[in-house]
């Protein structure tokens, strides 16, 4: 072999690799830390809040901000009609908003991954049955055919995530079938079922991780889909129940002081808008990380 | 005066080089072979006479003229005028180098135009001519056909077609056959070489069939890892190697050995962007290395029409000089 | 080896077909492809059969029939004297482990996410009850042999060179102690010193552990160093088969002729009269009736157009299907330039 004069770089590891394309995008990262900051905020939103989320304070109604007159900084974003805290509501919100996020991508993740391998796998039948389903599945207005499935379950925040898991899945689905079909025809499948591999091993072992990339960045993107499902959802009055907060329900519950106090309105919007760019970006910066065909 | 001469000229990627100073020559009417393994910037030296190295590519040579014009000091648009005019290329893969939404005669008269223009007639009559020329029989039936109903060879040979349309000085066939089939490939090195001879165009063949090169070219260029290790007329660059390179390329090819005895492969692989070595890039892999090839880079030795880069180029036998 | 028979014969293929079905249209019957029509070989055992043809003439077909990829949909295959078609499921993926496979493109036979250790214990964790560390032993003692080194076991694929990768493939088709590889088309993306690295090393395991290869190739001067036994096709037929002395020395179909005469020659002595074939392989879809070659063949006649030539017996061992063969309408070819 070749006694190297000049130093070759340690060979990298995947997730080295991963590091080094995913930290070369700036908004990719932002959307990280921006994300890294909100997980934390709601695991520790006991010790973090200032006050109790559905503490009312009879005194301090519509409070505008701390830096407005009349504001106070025990009421960071000021309060709302009732006197609850809006800062305390925010980071108990994005505890709620965030798990119904990951139960809803985990959900359609696993279903998607199962019924799009199957699919992929076996073809012929299996395949079009399920394909079909998800045609069906599309062709409806999602967020119509989740308010279908909470009205029918019952409004309540875990058939809410239920019916959201349920509308995302036929992208998992069709991006499982299809990354499953291209690695079908590659030869390291081939070879392994020559060595005798089960189909089970060929799909889980063999198979799937190969697919993993772009399921990766569809479940990003699926988060962010999820949050702003449920928050529509919330806002409909399908969703979270008062007085648990969530952000949705937030924005719903406050409209008709949109005139007298926009602060209601403003900061569980800005928390959406800024929580669905952070993951998109986050996505997108995935999506160039994991994807081979744009690296160099 | 050359058709196309190169002094030094040298592509870098980042820190990498792809292409470290080579210089050749090509003469008007002759046949060129450059030969390489994979990674020895055979084809990137090409696609840098063309002027299709892209950022972050950079180029420089000391001097790349053709017929006396300087390219590189030509402003871009005369530049893209005589590539493609004057000097003509063709790829590997003939199934995507056409352009699968349009028909083939759409694209050879869409690529006459631009270089000669005329009237629509007119081009459908030169493209029938030169469909022709290349050998497809019934050329006006194929001329509303579509690359996916063409076969690998009936691609090249559109390919080449398309190249000849303006009738080039230069064509630089870039592993055009690596592609199809041993009957095929024949067809098309035939068809090459005939248009060649006729057309009296100088002929630049990069491959890396060594039996190829020495069945058609009349001299040829030996590259590794960037670099041109030897260049002679190439009946003789195969009888009588003179570099070690050449001659493990040669030794490794299955037809040098009988029966089923072991080949005589050349250990290792060729270095790339991080384990260039010093001094002689062949040294590590090379039988013959010495003190000094770890040390020192070798220089060019010998007349200008037999090259060698060796410090101890190989004597009629084999064996290096003392 | 249970069998009595004779020891020697690992593979015996008879009359082996692999007929597709290609739908055109709602309307129409469906074409049918015959990819492999009637192959029929023997292989014994540390000998190499090599299947010689250009793009569609069925070697690759075989060599999935072979490995039991694909089912032939008619034909017998026998593996030291047992069908290994009519076998249950379960014998069969016993069975199975003694007919490897190694693919062309190195950069596609391995899993991208596996680790080598993992690629090459796989037939291990499949087929056998070994623990870990019998395992781990067993590959690392696999890459020393194909010239590997311990520290690659925890690299990844990608990490390697299209010729390191390929060791890597033939080590895993080696794990379970094959009698028999299939190797499709091992060298063609092979740099030539790489190429002729991996041919050895494949000359010295055949030699180490008694191996049988099905060596598929486009390459007639790799065919020539490697081969014990030779078999041309075209168009899913036989059309040439014999010894590699037979074959390569007394050619005598056209279209094997033309095949030789196609590939280029280093040394100018041993170049032979080109033979220029005319046009390109009939599409498989729809064959040209009699003899599949005559379009493109000199000396086709009348019957060359109507009947097919069935494979007939020159000498011993040397099989040919040519009409013009049989009736002495051919020219002897000089060897060299003309």
């Amino acid at each position: 072999m070749t006694t190297n004069t000049v130093s070759a770089p340690a060979p990298r590891t995947p997730i080295q690799e991963f590091w080094h394309y995913f930290s070369s995008n700036k908004g990719a990262v932002a959307g990280l830390v921006f994300i890294v900051l909100i997980c934390f905020m709601a695991v520790f939103a006991d010790v973090v809040a200032p006050h109790s989320p559905s503490a009312q304070v009879r005194d301090a109604l519509l409070l505008p901000p701390a830096w407005l007159d009349g504001g106070s900084w025990s009421y960071l974003l000021g309060t709302d009609d009732v006197g609850r805290d809006i800062f305390s509501r925010l980071i108990y919100g994005a505890r709620l908003s965030l798990s119904v996020g990951a139960f809803a991508v985990t959900i359609s993740l696993v279903i998607g991954i199962l019924l799009g391998l199957v699919a992929g796998y076996f073809k012929g039948v299996v395949d079009i049955c399920i394909m079909r389903l998800v045609d069906i599945m599309l062709a409806m207005p999602s967020l119509l055919l989740a308010i279908a499935i909470v009205a029918i379950l019952g409004p309540s925040i875990f058939n809410a995530a239920l019916a959201i898991s349920l509308v995302s899945l036929p992208n998992y689905v069709r991006l499982t079938r299809a990354a499953t079909m291209a690695e079908m025809s590659r030869d390291y499948v081939t070879s392994s079922r020559v060595l005798g591999a089960s189909p089970l091993r060929l799909m889980f072992v063999c198979i799937l991780p190969n697919c993993l990339a772009p399921l990766i960045v569809q479940a990003t993107l699926g988060f962010s889909s999820a949050i702003l499902d449920m928050a529509a959802l919330g806002f409909l009055g399908l969703g979270a129940q008062p007085p648990t907060p969530e952000w949705g329900s937030m924005l719903a519950d406050a409209l008709q002081f949109v005139q007298r106090a926009w602060w209601v309105v403003t900061f569980p919007g800005l928390m959406i808008l800024i929580t669905v760019l952070a993951f998109n970006l986050m996505g997108d910066g995935l999506r160039d990380a994991l994807d081979p065909k744009l690296k160099q | 005066m050359s058709l196309l001469q190169l002094d030094n000229l040298s592509v870098t990627f980042g820190n990498f080089r792809a292409v470290d100073n080579i210089s050749y020559k090509v003469e008007e009417g002759e046949v060129l072979g450059i030969v390489g393994e994979s990674g020895s910037g055979k084809s990137v030296s090409s696609l840098s006479i063309m002027g299709l190295i892209d950022f972050p590519g950079k180029v420089s040579a000391d001097q790349l003229t053709f017929d006396g014009q300087d390219l590189q000091a030509m402003p871009e648009k005369q530049r893209r005028k005589l590539t493609g005019s004057d000097i003509a290329m063709i790829f590997q893969d003939p199934m995507t180098s056409l352009n699968p939404c349009f028909s083939v005669g759409y694209q050879i008269m869409e690529a006459l135009k631009t270089h000669q223009g005329g009237r629509k007639k007119v081009l459908k009559q030169r493209a029938i001519e030169l469909l022709t020329q290349v050998g497809i029989p019934a050329p006006e039936s194929r001329l509303d056909n579509y690359p996916h109903q063409l076969s690998g060879g009936m691609s090249q040979r559109v390919m080449i077609a398309m190249a000849i349309a303006c009738n080039p000085r230069l064509l630089i066939a870039d592993e055009p056959t690596t592609a199809l089939d041993v009957t095929i490939q024949a067809q098309i090195i035939d068809l090459l070489i005939e248009l060649q001879r006729k057309k009296k165009m100088g002929l630049v063949l990069i491959t890396h069939d060594l039996a190829l090169v020495a069945e058609v070219a009349h001299r040829v260029i030996v590259m590794y890892a960037g670099q041109i290790v030897e260049s002679g007329p190439a009946a003789e660059v195969f009888r009588s190697p003179k570099h070690p390179y050449t001659q493990a390329l040669l030794a490794s090819l299955p037809e040098s050995s009988s029966g089923k005895a072991r080949l005589e492969a050349l250990p290792g692989v060729v270095p790339g962007q991080y384990d260039r070595p010093q001094g002689c890039l062949l040294s590590p892999r090379c039988p013959y290395a010495q003190e000094q090839c770890h040390k020192v880079e070798p220089e060019n030795q010998g007349p200008l029409d037999r090259q060698v880069k060796c410090h101890t180029p190989l004597d009629i036998e084999g064996r290096p000089a003392a | 080896m249970s069998t009595s028979q004779n020891n020697a014969l690992i593979l015996n293929a008879e009359n082996l077909k692999q007929h597709y079905h290609v739908k055109q249209g709602m309307f129409k019957p469906d074409a049918v492809v015959k990819a492999v029509d009637g192959v029929s070989f023997t292989l014994e055992k540390g000998k190499t059969l090599a299947v010689v043809g250009e793009s569609g003439c069925g070697k690759s077909t075989l060599g999935r029939m072979l490995t039991m990829i694909e089912t032939p949909t008619e034909g017998q295959l026998a593996h030291l004297g047992q069908d290994l078609l009519t076998l249950s499921k379960n014998e069969q993926a016993s069975l199975r482990q003694k007919i490897q496979i190694i693919f062309q493109n190195p950069y596609g036979s391995l899993n991208p996410r596996k680790k080598i250790g993992s690629i090459l214990e796989e037939p291990l964790v499949i087929n056998t009850k070994l623990s870990k560390g019998q395992r781990k032993e067993k590959a690392l003692a696999m890459m020393a042999k194909v010239g590997l080194k311990e520290e690659h076991y925890d690299r990844y694929p990608h990490m390697f060179s299209g010729g390191q990768r390929q060791r890597i493939a033939i080590a895993r088709g080696l794990m379970l102690d094959p009698n028999v590889i299939v190797a499709d088309e091992p060298v063609s993306a092979l740099d030539v010193s790489v190429q002729a690295q991996v041919l050895n090393l494949m000359m010295d395991l055949q030699q180490e552990f008694g191996l049988s290869y099905v060596f598929i190739s486009h390459d007639l001067s790799v065919v020539e160093h490697i081969a014990d036994d030779v078999m041309v096709m075209y168009l899913g037929k036989v059309v040439e088969q014999g010894s590699r002395e037979q074959l390569f020395e007394n050619p005598q179909h056209p279209y094997t002729l033309a095949l030789l005469s196609s590939t280029p020659q280093l040394s100018p002595d041993k170049r032979r009269q080109r033979i220029k074939l005319e046009g390109e392989l009939p599409s498989p879809l729809n064959p040209p009736s009699g003899c599949a070659f005559h379009g493109r063949c000199s000396y086709a006649n009348d019957r060359c157009r109507s009947e097919t030539p069935l494979l007939g017996k020159a000498e011993e061992g040397h099989f040919i299907a040519c009409h013009a063969v049989e009736e002495n309408r051919m020219k002897p070819l000089a060897v060299g330039v003309a």
